[in-house]
């Protein structure tokens, strides 16, 4: 019985969207700016928050060694530095290496080689990198470093320079910012999505008005009131799944012409390449909120001409 | 069977639509109700399909308080009742078919059922050729014979005809009479309501006269006295 009643609700729900084709055409179009605004603003984010996320791994602080530091000595700095919680890590980068790289770099300006050459000796010093999980956490490991807190002595000897104080101002200045523009990007996700609620919603209200008097009918011949208002609910869920295939559909043509734009804004990655790459979770969360946004919004819209007897 | 004891209806707004209306109606009886526009027939209906409720007094159907019984339990009752209006109220982007048969669907009948019974009742009041036709396809005296088959399909207890013939020419009108007339050959109950006197005359049966909300003439063979 519950099978052959669900059967017959669906059933009712697919018909009523066919024949309804007009009613059902305008209300997949607005669903469709409804949920192209929630993409929109989610892939946004979503990109503009990898984009940040690149920025922040630019961030670090070097660690200049004395000329004079025994491998040993590093090393046991290096596991010492590691040890802290707030760092995510930390790169070696001997005397050596160092000279190859700084010859690396220079090696179309002759002069530079040439001094190089007439010192003889490598002036460079060995460097550590060192990253943070979080770039606000950069100042208490530059003041760790600088022995303000504790740590052998013996260890703290080799340091010669921080260059965190060097660039602190870019470096604060660079954190707020992050945190600033992911604290936008959710503001403006929760707003739009309040919008698209509420678009939907109305429309999706809208729709059941022009079927009110079917409502009556409905009852009047028995009809009990969730078999009146499950096909609703289904042709909510149709509006829903057809403007999300749309949506998606368009986002193709959209993130390409978008591509280059994007790519220099970033250098690396683009927005279509993002969206190909995240096509699976874009997928579902469109799908899910157009779905669900249909239902609920049919399910409240259809409950107000069921309240009376 | 349908028992209305002192009922009276006030609107908010004052007015007076039915005053101290007592009257019984037994199984299988066919009634008239007759009287002008605003005399108080359909707040009568409205009453009986617990559309609204009586301020005072009480309506009860096989012994059931109308006014008492539970929302979830309304589509029940409402299953016991065939209802037929004066504007047909068929659901537009259904068939004749799938008007009839969702009466079935939502009382709970099998698939068996509904394509074996559907037909049959269709053809029953000669539209047998029109089954797959939308509302918007047929004619006044098509979709109420629509109408009537949707309220008669699942054997109900009771008939409501509200102006039934209220949008009809005197063909349609003459033919329409005839079905409920069988349909109360078979058993069924029928309330009628109407100011079409050439229908009351014709059917020879008890008609209740009502005015402002009054029951002013009851007559066990039809007579329309206005």
């Amino acid at each position: 019985m519950l099978w052959t009643t669900l059967k017959r609700i669906i059933k009712s729900g697919f018909i009523s969207f066919w024949r309804n084709g007009s009613v059902s055409l305008s209300a997949v179009f607005v669903m469709i700016v409804a949920l192209f605004m929630i993409g929109s603003t989610v892939l946004l984010t979503a990109f503009l928050g990898t984009g940040l996320k690149d920025l922040q791994d630019k961030i670090d602080i070097n660690v200049y060694l004395d000329a004079t530091a025994q491998e040993a000595q590093i090393l046991d700095l290096k596991s010492k530095i590691e040890m802290l919680s707030e760092v995510k890590s930390v790169t070696y980068t001997t005397r050596d290496m160092a000279l190859e790289t700084f010859k690396a770099r220079h090696i179309d300006d002759h002069r530079i080689i040439q001094a190089l050459d007439e010192v003889g000796d490598n002036p460079l010093t060995a460097v550590l990198t060192i990253k943070a999980k979080d770039p606000a956490q950069y100042e208490g490991i530059a003041s760790f470093l600088e022995g303000k807190a504790e740590i052998s002595p013996d260890a703290l000897s080799v340091v010669n320079k921080v260059n965190y104080n060097d660039n602190k101002v870019a470096i604060d200045r660079l954190s707020k910012l992050i945190a600033g523009v992911r604290k936008l990007g959710s503001i403006i996700t929760a707003v739009m999505v309040g919008i698209s609620i509420l678009i939907t919603f109305n429309t999706i209200r809208l729709a059941i008005f022009i079927a009110r008097d079917e409502i009556g009918v409905m009852r009047l011949v028995g009809g009990s009131n969730e078999y009146i208002r499950g096909p609703f609910v289904v042709e909510g869920i149709l509006y829903g799944l057809v403007a999300a295939v749309l949506t998606l559909i368009f986002f193709y043509p959209l993130t390409y012409w978008l591509k280059s734009a994007t790519q220099v804004f970033y250098g690396g990655i683009d927005l279509l390449h993002y969206f190909v790459a995240n096509f699976v979770q874009m997928f579902f969360i469109i799908i899910f909120s157009g779905m669900a946004l249909g239902a609920v919004s049919s399910y409240l819209a259809v409950r107000k001409y069921l309240t009376a007897r | 069977m349908i028992y209305f004891e002192n009922v009276s209806k006030i609107y908010p707004d004052g007015t007076i639509a039915l005053e101290g209306a007592t009257l019984s109606i037994k199984q299988g009886e066919f009634v008239s109700i007759v009287g002008h526009s605003g005399a108080g027939k359909t707040t009568l209906v409205k009453l009986l399909l617990g559309e609204d409720q009586p301020t005072g007094g009480s309506v009860s159907f096989d012994s059931v308080d109308i006014q008492n019984v539970r929302a979830k339990d309304m589509p029940d009752l409402r299953r016991r009742m065939g209802v037929i209006f004066q504007d047909f109220r068929l659901l537009p982007n259904k068939t004749a078919y799938e008007n009839v048969a969702f009466a079935m669907e939502v009382a709970g009948k099998s698939d068996e059922e509904i394509a074996s019974d559907v037909p049959h009742v269709l053809e029953l009041v000669g539209l047998s050729k029109k089954m797959w036709n939308f509302p918007r396809q047929l004619s006044g005296g098509e979709l109420q014979r629509v109408a009537i088959a949707r309220a008669i399909v699942n054997h109900p207890d009771l008939i409501i005809a509200d102006e039934p013939t209220g949008n009809l020419d005197p063909v349609n009108t003459y033919e329409i009479v005839q079905i409920l007339k069988k349909v109360n050959d078979m058993g069924t109950t029928v309330i009628l309501t109407t100011h079409n006197r050439g229908v009351v005359e014709a059917l020879g049966k008890r008609v209740i006269t009502m005015d402002h909300g009054k029951i002013t003439r009851d007559d066990m063979t039809g007579k329309y006295a206005l």
